[in-house]
């Protein structure tokens, strides 16, 4: 140690070469940055000129000391220093590492394997030979090599459980007569059979406590009272004010596992347990799977959620009940009591329940469902619903799976039913037979007092032996199911009142119902409810909190899950049973966290302190870094900074993307008109697109105030299309389609006052009616699109006199199926007005065959490039083409200006009326 | 033995570097003939004088079409000569003309020589008798003039700067100086002044590089002359710009002022700059008698 710093070395006569340092200060001092030699005829005009500077030619001193700094960095780097070295104990013989590897120790886990690690490397200088053990799952002890353990250390892993009495029994008769020392690392919490292992190692040699002083932090099972689940916190060190925060984990609706709600919970000094009540709508509740302490890496802070916070969903559905009936009568009456506490009841007609999905539908006394009712139930039934259906007068009354089995009833059933021990029958009421292995009630035990007067009669069918999961003693089914795609429909042969018998006034008819998961799972008559049933793990927790996959392990009993402590066999983890799930945590709801308490002979230590770290590292490189901002330094000095600057700066500049440079290319576009086509990906046709526009921007030139640029190919996927008053699209019968992003993007600048020109370039061939290859193209395209209602170009359409006035609309071909946005509905002639006053909107696409592109193509020089028409006939019909891209233009640019009304006399006037 | 193949190796070396530069100024010339051509302009010998046969070395522009259509040899139209000047011309081969900032730059040197032999041409080619300064090569005419005074621009002189020859001066000649003018400047100004004493009027052509311009130096450096024989370090070189540039626009105006004393003109080329600009000043201001 040097000084109050618990900084030593491993070589320390290594720092004796910081004595050089000062020779080191000399002779750097003497040796100035060596000059640029540059050969410059001019040097004749700077004689006699004197620097303003008069700097010394020695080296700046601060540069000296940090090139001094750098030589002491790896100097002292070498000499490999080490923070907080540990003191070298006497220890002889074996040496036994005993961790308590419980959930409450994986919080610092880190930590304690730094520790056990830095035990082992200790233990091999000294020679001893080690074990390493877990409490949690004691193995046979053996004595090995340091380093043999240093390499098994990586599968050392804390348990989601702690040992019991019982472990720690097994743990000290395995122990054997040798003697040996002991450093146990403690998890902090006391449990039972300690003190036997304590004494026993005792016995054998010296035994050290390692423990940390945090404590332990656990979270007990959530429960749910009021619409509020219940969280509470429990924690061994209770002294000081504490807050946690708890984290609620689900799936969102996207399925992605996600924090759902996070709160704190404070732990008052003194106290060793917090609790607080978490408000959550049930559609979110339902979807929490566990809840955790935030920052805490334990299987004792996460706490699963099972069924006990699923509040599920019961659909009450009782026949006609018009008469004036008693409410102990109505045949809802203890179904509702029995629900209201752990379901949300819905009731009201199946119709309007069958929408709300419900877990569960019960039908008391209701006989016959029409066809559309059988049909929804159905669906329902195949998505997983249960229907729980109660016999009655009316269904005992109706021909309902008389000769033919009811889809929504498990079995046939007789006419009439029986009676049994009623003033006008023979015999004693029955009572219920002991429930069969295979029922899903086993384990439930009957009273005496459910006795049976009438029932509904299944008649004998092959498959009826399956389905009876119930019957009376005379062996007459008396509960039967059947499954029905994913989910089941289950009868009770009896009413669901007290009329037929006595079972909906025991609790065994609540049992049951529990049993069918009618009910949300509840922690009232626990025991009951768990007898002779199997579990089956779906998930199981590991020592750190982490879910892994339990369908490997072997199911567990319905007592064991209530009592037995968590061990190998009993992990914590999420159970299943049929439909239930059932969560078993590391803390239960009754456990509290007990401190340990060492006897005094025990000496007990932190954890902390004892990790030596190696500085060299950290040494050398701030040599490393010295030297770079040295070098950077020299190069200032010398005045040669600047080329390493621009160097710098240009290999960025060469790291840019080209993207950037597409971006600037585009966003040029919106200082000028710019035309477009879309590319089409056919050279031929996107080249003549190309050429057409540019003639009808040479025309545009000539002859209005428009002048727009050159005109660019637009690739739909990639470019964007905000800079462009009109899209001219060529059709062509294999272009691609467009992506679901570039229809976003089509429709959005359609939206935003763009317009396309759709060109199927067969006006010649195609008319009214008929279609060819690019008209059908056209319209797969179209789909995508948000494309108005379209009309032909009508008459008085303000295309027809934005610019020149129009009637026909040619380009290579002259048909006149041009068609744009149709005129709203409501658009009348005024008497005695040329137009109609269509006020509003720029029509979003124009639509026509014409090949306007060819007609409108000109070259580089100005010639044209197709031949349109024959002689003057064709350049006439040339030059209504590009009247009419004049006029396109000009609707783009500027609206229905001309629609305007303002402009009717002129308009008349050259009309000549 | 030896020195006789060796002898013949350096002459076919000395002969392979001298049409490029022959070629390079014949280009050069041909550019301001083609541009003078459109002016109509009187030049000197309007009046016809003769035809005479094409011998070798007339290019093709000079044969007269018309006299030639008419036989089957071809003529060449000669005008009437008048009185023909003597032009001289001192080129600074000095090794501080050697200088190029960069690695494509042009150096000084070669830019003065491709400039005063491409106006040695024009002169030629319009009848004047050009020569060099000095008593190597007197003014003379004729196209062999042209391959002599090429193969004395190639000659290279030694020591740092260059000082005008001013001996055997005709009187009443004209003078082309193309140097940097770095040197001794009390030097040049006797030059000058003596040869304005025989009458001489000329052009100073200042040909500098970019560099020596802009000062574009930075840092610590030393700076040393391209003989070796000055150097001066300095610590920060971009401090020294400010008073460099006002020392070069103060020896440039010391230059003008001792030409408009002594009726010479004074002219500044970059070596940056297109040489056929330079060419066409020069040519203009050689033009210009005074």
């Amino acid at each position: 140690m040097i000084g109050g710093l618990a900084i030593g070395f491993v070589t320390p006569w290594l720092l004796a070469a910081l004595v050089i340092l000062p020779v080191l200060w000399l002779i750097l001092r003497a040796i100035p940055p060596a000059p640029v030699k540059r050969l410059f005829p001019g040097v004749v005009l700077l004689l006699g000129l004197t620097d303003d500077d008069t700097v010394t030619d020695r080296t700046p001193w601060w540069l000296l000391v940090l090139r001094m700094l750098a030589v002491a960095a790896v100097i002292i780097g070498l000499a490999g220093p080490l923070l907080n070295p540990q003191e070298r104990e006497d220890g002889q013989g074996p040496l036994l590492v005993l961790l308590d590897a419980s959930w409450a120790s994986a919080s610092d886990w880190d930590a304690r394997r730094a520790m056990v690690e830095a035990l082992l490397e200790e233990a091999a200088r000294d020679g001893r030979v080690v074990a390493v053990q877990r409490l949690s799952a004691p193995e046979e002890l053996r004595f090995a090599q340091a380093d043999v353990w240093t390499s098994r250390m990586a599968g050392v892993l804390p348990m989601a459980w702690e040992a019991d009495a019982a472990t720690h029994e097994t743990f000290v008769a395995g122990l054997g007569e040798q003697a040996f020392d002991t450093i146990w690392l403690s998890d902090g919490l006391e449990r039972g059979g300690r003190e036997a292992v304590l004494s026993a190692l005792q016995a054998r040699g010296d035994v050290r406590v390692v423990q940390t002083g945090r404590g332990a932090l656990a979270l007990a099972p959530p429960t749910y009272e009021d619409g509020k689940v219940l969280l509470t916190a429990k924690r061994t060190q209770a002294a000081l004010e504490r807050e946690i925060t708890v984290q609620a984990i689900g799936l969102d609706p996207a399925g992605t596992e996600r924090v759902l709600a996070a709160l704190p919970i404070t732990f008052e000094a003194g106290s060793a347990q917090a609790e607080t009540a978490l408000s959550l709508p049930s559609e979110l509740r339902a979807r929490v799977t566990r809840f955790e302490i935030a920052g805490v890496r334990s299987a004792g802070a996460v706490s699963l959620s099972d069924d006990s916070l699923r509040r599920r969903e019961v659909a009450l559905i009782a026949g006609r009940e018009d008469r004036e009936g008693l409410q102990l009568l109505s045949p809802l009456h203890y179904l509702r009591q029995a629900l209201v506490e752990t379901a949300d009841v819905l009731e009201g007609a199946l119709t309007d329940v069958l929408p709300a999905n419900p877990d569960v539908i019960v039908l008391a006394d209701v006989a016959v469902l029409s066809e559309g009712e059988t049909a929804a139930m159905l669906e329902w039934l195949d998505q997983g619903g249960l229907l729980l259906r109660f016999a009655g007068p009316r269904l005992a009354a109706s021909e309902v799976s008389r000769t033919e089995e009811d889809p929504l009833l498990p079995v046939r059933l007789r006419a009439g039913g029986r009676s049994v021990g009623g003033a006008m029958s023979w015999g004693e009421p029955k009572s219920l037979a002991p429930f069969d292995v295979d029922s899903p009630f086993y384990g439930l035990s009957v009273p005496d007092e459910v006795t049976v007067t009438a029932q509904v009669v299944a008649q004998p069918d092959p498959t009826l032996a399956d389905r009876v999961i119930a019957e009376l003693s005379d062996g007459t089914p008396l509960v039967t199911r059947k499954a029905v795609g994913q989910g089941q429909v289950v009868l009770v042969h009896v009413t669901a009142n007290a009329q037929w018998s006595a079972l909906p006034l025991s609790g065994l008819f609540v049992q049951m119902l529990d049993r069918l998961a009618v009910l949300s799972a509840t922690g009232a008559d626990a025991e009951e409810r768990m007898a002779g049933t199997t579990w089956q793990p779906v998930k199981v927790l590991d020592g750190f909190g982490r879910l892994e996959d339990g369908q490997t392990l072997a199911g567990v009993t319905g007592e064991a899950m209530l009592e037995a402590p968590l061990s190998m066999d009993l992990r914590p983890g999420l159970y299943r049973d049929g439909d239930r799930l059932l969560a078993l945590n590391v803390l239960r709801a009754e456990d509290d966290l007990q401190p340990v308490r060492w006897p005094a002979d025990v000496p007990v230590e932190g954890l902390r302190g004892a990790v030596t770290t190696d500085l060299s590292g950290y040494f050398l490189a701030a040599a490393l870094i010295l030297l770079a901002v040295d070098v950077l330094a020299s190069l200032a000095v010398s005045g040669r900074l600047w080329g390493a600057r621009v160097a710098a700066v240009v290999l960025a500049g060469l790291a840019l993307p080209q993207e950037i440079l597409a971006q600037e290319v585009f966003a040029d576009h919106a200082q000028e008109v710019v035309l477009g086509h879309i590319v089409t990906g056919n050279r031929g046709v996107d080249d003549t697109a190309l050429a057409g526009l540019r003639g009808l921007g040479m025309v545009l030139n000539f002859r209005t105030s428009v002048e727009p640029a050159a005109p660019v190919s637009v690739d739909l996927e990639s470019d964007e299309l905000a800079f462009f008053p009109l899209l001219y699209w060529p059709i062509t019968p294999d272009q691609p389609t467009p992506s679901r992003e570039a229809y976003a993007k089509l429709n959005t600048y359609l939206r935003s006052g763009g317009m396309i020109l759709f060109d199927t370039r067969d006006g010649d061939v195609a008319g009214f009616g008929t279609s060819s290859p690019n008209g059908r193209k056209l319209q797969s395209l179209a789909t995508g699109l948000d494309i108005p209602p379209l009309d032909p170009v009508p008459s008085d359409h303000v295309l027809t006199r934005t610019f020149y006035l129009l009637q026909d609309f040619p380009g290579r071909y002259l048909s006149r199926d041009v068609w744009v946005e149709a005129a709203p509905p409501d658009a009348e002639q005024i008497e005695g007005m040329p137009f109609r006053n269509l006020n509003d909107g720029v029509t979003p696409v124009v639509i026509g065959g014409n090949d306007w592109a060819a007609a409108w193509a000109r070259d580089a020089m100005g010639n044209t490039m197709y031949p349109v028409g024959r002689g003057r006939s064709g350049e006439r019909q040339r030059e209504i083409a590009y009247r009419f891209g004049v006029n396109l233009v000009m609707h783009v640019l500027t609206g229905n200006y001309k629609s305007d009304q303002v402009h009717v006399p002129a308009l008349l006037d050259r009309l000549g009326q | 033995m030896s020195s006789v193949a060796h002898l013949r190796a350096r002459a076919e070396a000395e002969a392979a570097r001298l049409p490029p530069l022959l070629a390079q100024a014949e280009h050069l010339a041909g550019t301001v003939l083609l541009g003078e051509h459109g002016r109509r302009r009187a030049g000197m010998g309007d009046d016809f004088w003769q035809y005479r046969p094409v011998q070798p070395g007339d290019s093709l522009r000079m044969i007269d079409w018309r006299r030639s259509a008419k036989s089957d040899a071809q003529f060449v139209r000669q005008r009437e000569w008048q009185v023909a000047q003597s032009v001289m011309l001192w080129v600074d081969a000095a090794p501080s003309m050697q200088f190029a900032s960069g690695k494509d730059g042009v150096r000084k040197g070669e830019r003065a020589r491709l400039l005063a032999l491409a106006v040695a041409i024009l002169l030629i080619r319009s009848g004047e008798r050009v020569g060099l300064t000095g008593t190597l090569l007197p003014p003379r005419r004729g196209e062999g003039q042209i391959l002599r005074l090429t193969e004395m621009f190639l000659q290279e002189d030694g020591g740092d700067y260059g000082t005008p020859e001013t001996k055997a001066m005709l009187p009443h000649a004209r003078a082309l100086f193309v140097s940097d003018f770095m040197g001794d400047f009390e030097a040049f100004s006797q030059a000058l002044t003596k040869a304005a004493d025989r009458g001489v009027r000329g052009v100073c052509y200042q040909v500098l590089d970019p560099a020596e311009e802009d000062f574009p130096y930075r840092g610590r450096a030393v700076f040393e002359s391209m003989g070796g024989t000055l150097s001066h370090e300095t610590k920060k070189a971009d401090d020294l710009r400010q008073r460099y540039v006002e020392k070069l626009a103060e020896r440039r105006e010391r230059l003008r002022d001792l030409c408009r004393v002594t009726g010479w003109r004074y002219g500044t080329h970059h070596t940056g700059d297109s040489a056929q600009a330079a060419l066409l000043w020069l040519h203009r201001a050689l033009e210009n008698r005074g």
